[in-house]
């Protein structure tokens, strides 16, 4: 296999691994916790470390999840003690975390290159050099089967636990009063995104795994509101990403793993302008239509109302529109325009007479 | 004591500790409005989207002075923040996840530019990467009174439009109903954190700056149930964490500052959790104890 065929597997294995991890955390708004346990994992890293007495990826692996877990421990903890709200006590405890770990590495490992930089930018394009053989036979990228692995188990999560962790997402209180263990299922889900996160940042850096594990969930939203469909297009949305980031950095040279956020980044902007229902421009389109279509509804019952009367042929003018409405004189031409265009009001020698739709229109806007 | 005199005369310590001081007193100001209008991890993902601004301001200046540097990072963290603001007013999107989305995205796009810098092969770009992981120890005079210059403008802004702000802070719909325009003065405070943010960058780096914003105020509200009171203690908190966090790393050499300062702060924080004297936990602790020592005399 191709070296460039490598790491665009390993940028798949992780977009797939995080997506899945992602989806119930932002649906219950806990993004933040992501980026949280991501900084947290260095001083349980360090425990590996100093435990292993040198690096073992295995012991890393372990004393990383178990920070990220802490982290998950400390906020829960702050937050029901009722003296801090979540979002401080987030930001309270993996910044404290992260400085204990620096400040050991500093203090006892000056030494050792642990470089704090790369925790948080990441070397995906390093991932074939590391590779995983079992009796002399080379196996692959040892990230790939890390990453894949993680996929493997994400799914399985999500499988088994799909309706204990859709209720409870929906409905905590129901969930607990028929014995589902939100609590435990918490940590459980907190756990899956602390492996996730930690098998993801050696392999693609700390922020990538945040972006993979946030962005597409979210750019997913925007566009369903159907669970199954919301975890498919994820998944959509963080291969597509990562291979498309993937190509966009080797044909410019620059970081990979920067460009794959960067990718991330679009997909959600133009998701975000162009979502059919949620999008901006539909949002404002929709606002459009409606304000023209309540204008309209105006014309014909101000016309109604006049109708048959002495004053009528001076209230159906363009004119007494602009004074009687308040509407500026382009507004007023534009909306007898549509009405013409919809039928509802014929114009003669600058009056205007309401058709037998307009009539009916404006009955109903009346009685409604 | 010699710390004392080596406050005083020796150079590096004293722009150390007084640019952490600075630092401390106005990320505490305004850390507690970010606290309180539940903007906590607000800091965390606008430093985080100052990078593409650094990097942006090295390639059309060609300039690596801290100015240049800080009125890129400024500029990258106030569109971050408008897009976070308006993402949250104007779609379904949760502020915490909003907030994930700009942290990385900017982040990845910042880290896209600095390969790109360093492509150019230009030896003047070494350790543009280094301006966000904070150097406290390689502060020099000039920054420190450009630190104090744009920190003191922005607590001028907040003093003058403290009634508005604190309004805004503990019921905005009352303020939107009495005329105040919410949505501009709000836009304005979290827009003073990017103040914050900028003068901190360079002291204690882009991870660590979220503690600056969040434990003086977190901290200060454990002792009183008073805005001005808060805001004060919260000044007095972060100044005297900066300050005692920068002596401390210059004491014991090879100890990097940012991470001292955060310590300290959370070594306030859990204090003043305890025994904070508006809402300390331990006052409950004694509170449940005196009642049922209180039960046992009424029994017997």
């Amino acid at each position: 296999m191709s070296t460039f065929a490598q790491v665009a597997l390993v940028a798949v294995a992780a977009g797939l691994s995080c997506a899945l991890a992602g989806v119930f955390l932002v649906l219950r708004r806990m993004a933040m916790m992501a980026d949280a346990i991501s900084h947290a994992i260095l001083p349980g890293i360090v425990g590996g470390y100093v435990l292993a007495k040198g690096p073992n990826i295995f012991l890393g692996f372990i004393g990383a999840t178990l920070a990220g877990l802490l982290t998950v421990f400390l906020v829960e903890a702050l937050t029901k003690s009722k003296r801090v709200k979540q979002d401080s006590a987030i930001g309270l405890v993996f910044p404290a975390l992260f400085a204990l770990g620096v400040l050991v590495v500093s203090k006892f490992f000056a030494n050792v290159h642990i470089d704090t930089d790369a925790v948080l930018y990441g070397e995906i394009a390093f991932a074939p050099f590391d590779t995983f053989s079992i009796g002399g036979r080379d196996l692959g990228p040892q990230s790939l089967w890390v990453l894949g692995g993680l996929t493997l188990v994400n799914a399985a999560f999500l499988i088994v636990f799909y309706k204990e962790l859709k209720l409870s997402t929906f409905d905590a209180g129901l969930a607990a009063t028929l014995g589902f263990l939100p609590g435990l299922l918490h940590y459980l889900l907190m756990g899956m995104v602390a492996v996730t996160t930690v098998g993801a940042f050696s392999a693609v850096g700390a922020i990538l795994s945040v972006a993979l594990i946030i962005v597409p969930p979210v750019t997913a939203s925007l566009l369903t509101r159907r669970l199954p469909v919301l975890i498919g297009l994820s998944m959509l949305i963080g291969t597509g990403s990562a291979m498309l980031g993937y190509q966009l950095s080797s044909a410019w040279d620059v970081s990979i793993s920067g460009m794959i956020a960067t990718t991330l980044g679009a997909v959600f902007g133009i998701t975000l302008m162009a979502a059919p229902k949620q999008g901006l421009v539909a949002q404002l389109l929709r606002r459009r239509s409606q304000r023209t279509q309540f204008a309209t509804e105006m014309l014909v019952v101000h016309l109604a109302a006049h109708e048959a009367t002495p004053q009528q042929d001076q209230e159906s003018t363009l004119l007494h529109l602009e004074q009687e409405l308040g509407w500026e004189s382009n507004r007023a031409a534009q909306i007898v325009s549509i009405a013409e265009q919809r039928g509802l009001v014929v114009s003669q020698d600058g009056a205007m007479a309401l058709t037998v739709e307009g009539k009916g229109l404006a009955r109903a806007v009346s009685e409604r | 004591m010699s710390i004392f005199h080596d406050l005083i005369y020796d150079y590096t310590l004293r722009n150390v500790a007084l640019g952490s001081a600075v630092l401390g007193i106005v990320s505490g100001v305004l850390g507690c409005f970010a606290v309180l209008r539940r903007q906590g991890l607000m800091g965390d993902a606008l430093s985080h989207a100052a990078l593409p601004g650094v990097c942006l301001a090295y390639m059309l200046t060609g300039s690596k002075t801290p100015v240049t540097l800080m009125l890129g990072a400024a500029a990258a963290g106030w569109i971050g923040m408008l897009i976070i603001l308006q993402i949250t007013r104007r779609t379904r999107i949760d502020p915490g996840s909003a907030l994930g989305i700009i942290l990385t995205v900017f982040f990845g796009l910042g880290v896209v530019l600095l390969t790109v810098i360093q492509k150019g092969n230009d030896a003047n770009q070494a350790g543009l990467d280094k301006f966000l992981f904070g150097q406290a120890a390689a502060l020099v005079e000039s920054q420190v009174v450009t630190m104090a210059v744009i920190g003191g403008i922005a607590l001028l802004i907040v003093t003058a439009l403290y009634k508005e702000f604190k309004l805004l802070a503990f019921d905005a719909e009352f303020a939107g109903t009495l005329g105040l325009r919410t949505h501009a003065l709000g836009t304005l405070l979290t827009g003073l954190l990017v103040v914050a943010i900028v003068i901190g960058l360079n002291t204690v780096g882009v991870i660590l700056m979220s503690a600056m914003l969040v434990a003086p105020a977190s901290a200060a509200r454990q002792w009183t149930n008073s805005l001005s009171h808060m805001i004060l203690y919260s000044a007095l908190i972060g100044a005297l964490s900066g300050l005692v966090g920068a002596v401390l790393s210059v004491v014991e050499t090879g100890v990097p500052t940012g991470p001292v300062i955060v310590l300290c702060l959370a070594a306030a924080v859990i204090f003043s959790l305890l025994f904070g004297s508006a809402q300390g936990i331990a006052w409950d602790w004694v509170r449940r104890l005196k009642r049922r020592n209180g039960m046992k005399e009424t029994t017997t």
